[in-house]
């Protein structure tokens, strides 16, 4: 599309290219979109393309996934196989295994395709955690992005579900595990437990019905509404446009960087040939999910080590190490043992979504952010997010517990109480030890500005004392480590109103004002350096 | 909760000084934004002959990939389906497999390189800075929006008339119930389904593995044997739903090495019928250790000692297995004597 020509008076015909521009913007207004957007500034920073492979890997999962849906068949009749793999021969199955099978070993690049999804699945939610941290670390999900980062997490939790439900197609002995794993958990749901299980399988478990069903949330229901979201994630980043990080030239009212058209556009479009290129040669080379070494399905069969792909890892914990506690009483009985890993399931995720809402709340910040914060300037949320992620691979390692004592030789009951005491104790114990490295690298920076760089020369005085050089940083260095905001603490105002009369202090002014200490008291951050104290510093002999 | 009540002082000053580019070259502070630095050039910005050699590169790319592309189509037709090919480290993997997920991803990772290779080096690198607006509306906008809603809230006399606003909530308050109904017949009800299995009074054991009954001889001590109910096959219709509840796991025991006193009336000789799937989420327990007559659920390591009324003693699990009443018939075949007096599988809400 030539635009800088269009203004010039000419003779003759446009270029094609422009009538069709023409056309297309008496229709759609498409220059007026354009104008703000094609030469859009998107700052550069290795950590924002995190989000571009979880939006690539995305892509990658619809257009496989499409192609996956016309060979396979969502069907539990059961089948007898007689395919081109021998070891299978003549074994009943369901139709949904068996044409997994005639993908993997008789559509010509089927297997291709297949490992290309499932790959890219786990990408896709790896990617999606990762970036979901950087987000976090950065406080990027501070206003107006706090919409943003629920949208992310919901594609985050639709994303876990839309792989259970996508893994659990094929109807393998791995898969089927899970799947009643799943049963057996909502059977624990008091009173409506066994309604639940028998609405969704159509009746008792396996029954003949759970593929088609599955089938229809994988494919359809819960993509679609993931796709909504990506989109309005994607409009949001736009609209809001891109935070980035302080340094010299990037203000708060400010977006540096390169324009969309051309340098984003090539680079960005060309990581997607890249995050794609990867994915293909990894299902090339590296085998994922050979169902066919598992076999299909039976309620009575079972392989040892099973697991769910990683992102239910956490999930698998809880159940793996929860007491089984189970309480009959009038006839009824309370599952505590795999009711309350059921409710703890989805509260890991929530008590990570609700932060942002928690430290505007105790901020009281009702302005826009733009500039990221380095981890180590919000020490207590840096040391939250940490302690977030310590639990959530203590649950790793309690889904893993079997392995973990295969593999390391240990004892699966020592794991388990491990895990079990963990689960309270690690992220405590992380949390402090957090916090601590952060105010340690607050301190370094600090001293860095008001002493310079040490330079690692050694220079010995007239008098015989051996200092070590520092060099003054740049003003570009100095701007960088002084940028970030820092909070005082919020305090309770006085409890006497000004006629005298004697005012009540709520209980959430109090605990806000104590979050608030711990947050930005004497003991929470380092005062970063003023410009009196470098300047007292700086004017004298430059060593002390 | 609002936090309108936080006073201002308490949140640090804005951290906007400087717009753009604007250098402040100020001597009163040192911490100051020095604005945008000045843009250094790249060696293809002023060497043309390197400009040259990094369009030479990106082509060479875009040309790999065309390649690559032609290697794939190659592989798929020339390659048969089922060859296998020995691929260092790696092992032996299916050829075509290989070959067309190299050729892809060779075909696709060159675009990329390419694009970005021809981006970094040749695009303009030149920072540009791009204003921000805030994003709350001014008060004129504001005020104009809520005159007209206003304005449209009346018109509508919605407050007004408030006969037709309850009737309207009612009705939409309804509708959705039609939506549930629907949902009704996705299943059957589950009545007392979980509490019966195929096993009643007089059926024989029959070996999952040989599909034969089982005699009393055929069970060793120290041996694991799975076991099916007599008249379910692996062709019936519903033999996964029966399967699921039926699956019994048997085992010998010395019978002085029985320490529950009913698991000892409910064997024969010894012989104990155990359910194969686990009380705590159902997942069919395989693992069996002889000497201790331990059995352990390999999806979560619950573990139940068979020689003591199958109680849980470790992990997840809330009970002991339920155990089925076997004797033996006049011809020597094990048979059970009625269904499991209890649930099998994982426990719910109506188990009691």
């Amino acid at each position: 599309m030539s635009t800088n020509e269009s203004t010039e008076t000419r003779r003759g015909k446009a270029p094609a290219g422009e009538r069709v521009a023409d056309w297309a913007d008496g229709r759609l207004g498409i220059y007026s979109l354009a104008k703000s957007n094609m030469r859009k500034i998107f700052p550069d920073h290795w950590s924002f393309m995190l989000g571009e492979v979880c939006l690539y890997s995305f892509i990658i999962i619809i257009l496989t996934g499409v192609y996956l849906t016309l060979f396979f068949h969502p069907s539990m009749n059961e089948v007898e196989y007689h395919g081109s793999y021998v070891p299978l021969q003549g074994q009943l199955m369901s139709e949904a295994f068996s044409s997994t099978l005639h993908i993997s070993f008789e559509v010509r690049g089927g297997l291709l395709i297949r490992q290309i999804h499932h790959w890219a699945a786990l990408i896709f939610l790896a990617g999606m955690f990762v970036h979901m941290m950087r987000v976090f670390f950065t406080g990027a999900f501070r206003k107006p992005r706090e919409i943003n980062w629920l949208f992310g997490f919901l594609l985050f939790v639709l994303g876990m579900f839309t792989g259970f439900t996508g893994y659990s197609l094929p109807d393998d002995l791995l898969s089927g595990t899970g799947v009643r794993f799943m049963e057996g958990a909502i059977l624990s749901v008091p009173i409506v437990g066994t309604y639940l299980s028998f609405f969704l399988f159509g009746g008792e478990f396996p029954g003949g019905d759970f593929v088609a069903r599955f089938y229809s949330i994988h494919i359809l229901l819960l993509p679609g509404i993931m796709l909504g979201l990506v989109v309005g994630h994607l409009i949001l980043v736009f609209y809001h446009k891109h935070t980035q990080f302080a340094g010299p030239g990037k203000t708060n009212n400010n977006v540096v960087g390169m324009p969309l058209l051309p340098v984003y556009m090539a680079k960005a479009g060309g990581f997607f040939f890249l995050v794609f290129g990867v994915i293909a040669v990894v299902a090339a080379i590296a085998s994922i999910n050979p169902i066919w070494a598992l076999g299909p399905y039976r309620p009575d069969q079972v392989s040892t080590g099973a697991q769910p792909d990683w992102y239910m890892g956490f999930s698998e914990g809880l159940i793996r190490v929860m007491p089984g506690w189970e309480i009959n009483l009038w006839g009824h009985t309370l599952v505590l043992g795999v009711f309350i890993p059921l409710v703890i399931f989805p509260l890991v995720l929530v008590s990570i979504a609700v932060y942002p809402f928690i430290e505007s709340w105790v901020t009281g910040d009702k302005r826009e952010h733009h500039i990221l914060d380095r981890p180590r300037n919000a020490p207590t949320r840096t040391a939250f997010g940490v302690a977030w992620i310590s639990w959530y691979f203590v649950l790793l390692v309690g889904g893993g517990n079997d392995l973990w004592a295969t593999h390391f030789h240990l004892s699966i009951n020592a794991i388990t109480w491990f895990v079990r005491v963990g689960f309270f104790v690690v992220p405590v114990l992380v949390f402090i030890a957090t916090k601590r490295i952060c105010l340690g690298l607050q301190r370094r920076d600090r001293e860095k500005v008001l002493h310079g760089r040490e330079t690692g020369t050694i220079k010995r005085l007239p008098h015989g004392e051996f200092i070590e050089v520092h060099e003054p940083l740049s003003q570009d260095a100095l701007h960088t480590l002084t940028a970030h905001e820092q909070y005082r603490p919020v305090e309770i105002g006085g409890t006497v109103d000004e006629n005298g009369v004697e005012r009540k202090v709520k209980g959430s002014e109090k605990l806000r004002a104590k979050l608030s200490e711990s947050y930005y008291g004497a003991e929470s951050q380092i005062p970063k350096p003023t410009v009196e104290e470098y300047k007292e510093i700086t004017s004298g002999h430059g060593h002390h | 909760m609002s936090s309108q009540d936080i006073p201002e002082e308490n949140l640090p000053a804005e951290q906007d000084h400087a717009h753009g580019a604007v250098t402040v070259a100020d001597d009163t502070d040192p911490f100051a934004d020095p604005g945008l630095p000045p843009h250094e050039h790249r060696v293809q910005d002023i060497d043309e002959q390197a400009a040259k050699r990094s369009e030479r590169a990106v082509a060479l790319l875009f040309t790999l990939s065309m390649l690559a592309t032609v290697g794939f189509i190659a592989s798929y037709v020339a390659i048969p389906h089922d060859q296998a090919v020995y691929v260092f480290p790696i092992g032996h993997i299916n050829a075509l497999n290989f070959a067309l997920g190299l050729t892809l991803g060779v075909a696709l990772f060159a675009i990329g390189a390419g694009a970005v290779h021809w981006a970094r080096t040749l695009m303009s690198d030149v920072e540009v800075a791009d204003e921000r607006h805030p994003i709350e509306a001014a008060p004129e906008v504001k005020a104009k929006v809520m005159a007209d809603f206003k304005q449209g809230a009346k018109e509508s006399a919605l407050g007004r008339r408030k006969l037709i606003r309850n009737t309207m909530f009612g009705a939409l308050a309804l509708f959705p119930l039609s939506g549930v109904m629907l949902l009704r017949d996705l299943g059957p009800l589950p009545g007392t389904k979980l509490r019966h299995t195929l096993w009643s009074k007089g059926k024989l054991l029959v070996n999952m593995n040989t599909n034969e009954p089982l005699r009393a001889s055929d069970v060793a001590v120290g041996s694991l044997t799975f076991a099916k109910p007599e008249g379910l096959e692996e062709h019936d219709e519903d033999f996964q739903k029966e399967i699921a509840k039926a699956a019994l796991m048997i085992v010998r025991i010395q019978p002085d090495n029985i320490k529950d006193k009913r698991e000892l009336q409910w064997s024969h000789e010894g012989i104990v019928a155990y359910s194969k799937i686990c009380t705590h989420v159902g997942c069919p327990i395989s693992l069996y250790e002889q000497q201790t007559h331990h059995v352990l659920c390999p999806c979560h390591q619950s573990t139940f000692d068979l020689s003591d009324g199958a109680r849980v003693i470790f992990g997840p699990a809330g009970h002991a297995l339920p155990q089925l009443r076997i004797g033996v018939n006049d011809e020597g075949y094990l048979e059970a004597l009625g269904d499991f007096e209890e649930p099998v599988g994982p426990a719910f809400w109506e188990r009691g």
